[in-house]
């Protein structure tokens, strides 16, 4: 028969005589926020993210505005036509564009014509060719009709175009404004990938500083981390702290961030504005555009705190 | 064997490709009784305790704790089985930045206990350790033998069924000593099982119906012969394999 042992003695704290002691919730109590101290905004992480996110803000700013000014000149341009009558004789060429502008003004799919007055085209041509070009005697400068479409100009209707301007005016080229426009177009678009990439490289960067400051703060910690797996924490518990602790960086710093980038988009979005340029003028960000802005540091945090999550775990596993 | 709670089978363990530390150990340790493990400085002690409480694996052989073979047992579900062994180290290892009551609220918030039940069996444990009044004091403010209790109650509040210590009593004066001793032996009346390890002969002397472990260069050896024929004395908890 099994002895049985003498009971305990009496100042024994009731903690001790109970059972055993088990349990999973996460470990993020008064304690969790001190067991690894962080420097917080005297360490160099916020900082680091805060210029991070200031960038992609920028960065980001650029592609909206890019995106915005495609579309305007898109839209501009769609349905946009050119007819030059490439006369040399001013009288021929003269007759030639109002017969071609009588000719045009019927036609169902064209919402509107507009011969394009010459002090316009003086205007234009000036930059490049001084106030010479005002005398249509001395230099011969096409005459320009600018013709709108209700629809999009496209081979089918430039050619519909062609035939009906051959009979009345034969000088007549005619071309779609966007086949002139398509390598700025190009360039637009260039832009907003390289926009589009800088903001993928500015969260790998931000990734790459996140893993750095997640085993740095491993490594300081490694004999707590120890003890708590010793007391029989788990890795979950221990990446929950470090995760949060890296989330609170990120979200300092994203304020920051989100604060210097905005201001800076701000002040560049007032430098183009006073250009006065059509092209540039489309450009200008809406509402979404700045709810999408504002959604950076937000990004920053969750990808921080993804990333800490999967350094410290990944680096846990390494160890008993 | 009903009632064993840990059982080393032909146990090896080196570091990297030096010699055995370790070689072929073999024991049983039996829930409710009081172990020590004794043996030269460099004998293999810590080893041993090291692989006790899952801080390390063998090399070679098998190990049982709680009936499930730890040698083999996943990473995930250290956890668990650690957090039924209580351990004591002989450099206390206390969380420098924490308070006395934060080491020892450690266990309990780990296991998520509501912080506002937290207090009250923290404080009753470093009564019962005699540092009631030096809950809000960092480790570096205690004295050794202030620190190695601080480090007794954080391994005991988590109630573990296997309370392991290294040579607890290596860094205090032996009146401290044998109140330490008085702490566990308070423990293992309670049905837990104490393994202490120690190279001071009179601290086995204090203990007479304890068993004793002897290492001597790696192998075990059983000078009570209390591993060729284990006690009859079951655990109140009823641990067994």
């Amino acid at each position: 028969m099994a002895a049985v042992p003498p009971p305990p003695p009496e100042d024994t704290p009731l903690v001790a005589q109970q059972g055993p002691l088990r349990g999973w919730r996460p470990f993020g109590g008064v304690g969790g926020g001190v067991l690894f101290p962080q420097a917080r905004l005297s360490g160099p992480t916020p900082w680091v993210i805060a210029i991070m996110v200031a960038l992609t803000v920028v960065a980001a700013a650029t592609g909206l505005a890019l995106r915005h000014i495609a579309n305007a000149a898109a839209v501009d341009v769609a349905g946009g036509v050119t007819v030059q009558i490439v006369e040399a004789l001013p009288a021929q060429r003269q007759a030639q564009a109002q017969a071609a502008l009588a000719a045009l003004q019927p036609l169902v799919g064209v919402e509107s014509v507009r011969l394009v007055p010459q002090a316009e085209v003086d205007q234009l041509l000036n930059p490049w060719l001084g106030m010479a070009s005002g005398d249509g005697e001395m230099l011969p400068v096409p005459a320009l009709i600018d013709v709108r479409l209700k629809s999009s100009a496209n081979t089918r209707n430039l050619a519909d175009l062609r035939e009906v301007l051959a009979s009345v005016a034969p000088a007549a080229r005619v071309d779609a404004q966007s086949g002139w426009l398509a390598p700025v177009f190009d360039a637009i678009d260039s832009l907003r990938w390289l926009a589009l990439a800088m903001v993928g490289l500015l969260a790998i960067a931000l990734s790459a500083a996140v893993v750095l400051a997640a085993r740095s703060a491993l490594g300081a910690h490694h004999e707590t981390i120890e003890i708590v797996h010793n007391l029989g924490g788990t890795d979950a518990q221990i990446a929950r702290i470090f995760q949060r602790a890296i989330g609170l960086d990120a979200l300092l710093g994203g304020a920051v961030g989100l604060t210097v980038g905005g201001m800076a988009v701000m002040v560049l979005g007032q430098r183009f504005g006073a250009l006065g340029a059509g092209l540039v003028a489309g450009g200008a960000l809406e509402w979404g555009d700045w709810l999408v802005i504002a959604l950076v540091p937000l990004a920053a945090v969750v990808l921080a705190m993804v990333t800490a999550r999967m350094t410290v775990l990944m680096n846990l596993r390494k160890m008993l | 064997m009903s009632g064993a709670i840990a059982r080393f089978e032909n146990v090896g363990l080196r570091y990297g490709t030096d010699r055995e530390v370790l070689c072929d150990v073999s024991f049983t340790l039996f829930a409710g009784q009081f172990y020590f493990l004794t043996g030269a400085s460099g004998a293999g002690k810590s080893s041993l305790l090291r692989m006790l409480y899952l801080a390390q694996r063998p090399s070679r052989g098998v190990i049982s704790l709680f009936g499930t073979d730890a040698v083999s047992l996943p990473r995930d579900r250290l956890p668990g089985f650690r957090r039924r062994i209580g351990v004591v180290y002989q450099d206390y290892r206390l969380v420098p930045h924490l308070s006395a009551f934060d080491n020892v609220a450690l266990p309990l918030r780990m296991a998520g206990m509501d912080e506002r039940d937290v207090a009250r069996p923290v404080a009753d444990m470093l009564a019962w350790v005699g540092l009631a009044d030096r809950m809000a004091a960092r480790p570096a403010s205690l004295s050794g033998g202030e620190q190695q209790r601080v480090a007794i109650a954080r391994a005991v509040i988590g109630r573990p069924e296997l309370l392991v210590a290294d040579e607890p009593t290596g860094n205090v004066d032996s009146d401290m000593a044998v109140k330490l001793l008085r702490l566990f032996e308070a423990l293992n009346r309670l049905g837990t099982t104490v393994v202490v390890a120690t190279h001071d002969m009179n601290l086995l002397q204090r203990l007479p119906d304890s068993l004793i472990m002897r290492l001597d260069k790696g192998k075990m050896s059983d000078p009570t012969g209390a591993l060729r024929y284990p006690p009859k004395r079951q655990s109140p908890l009823g641990a067994g394999l």
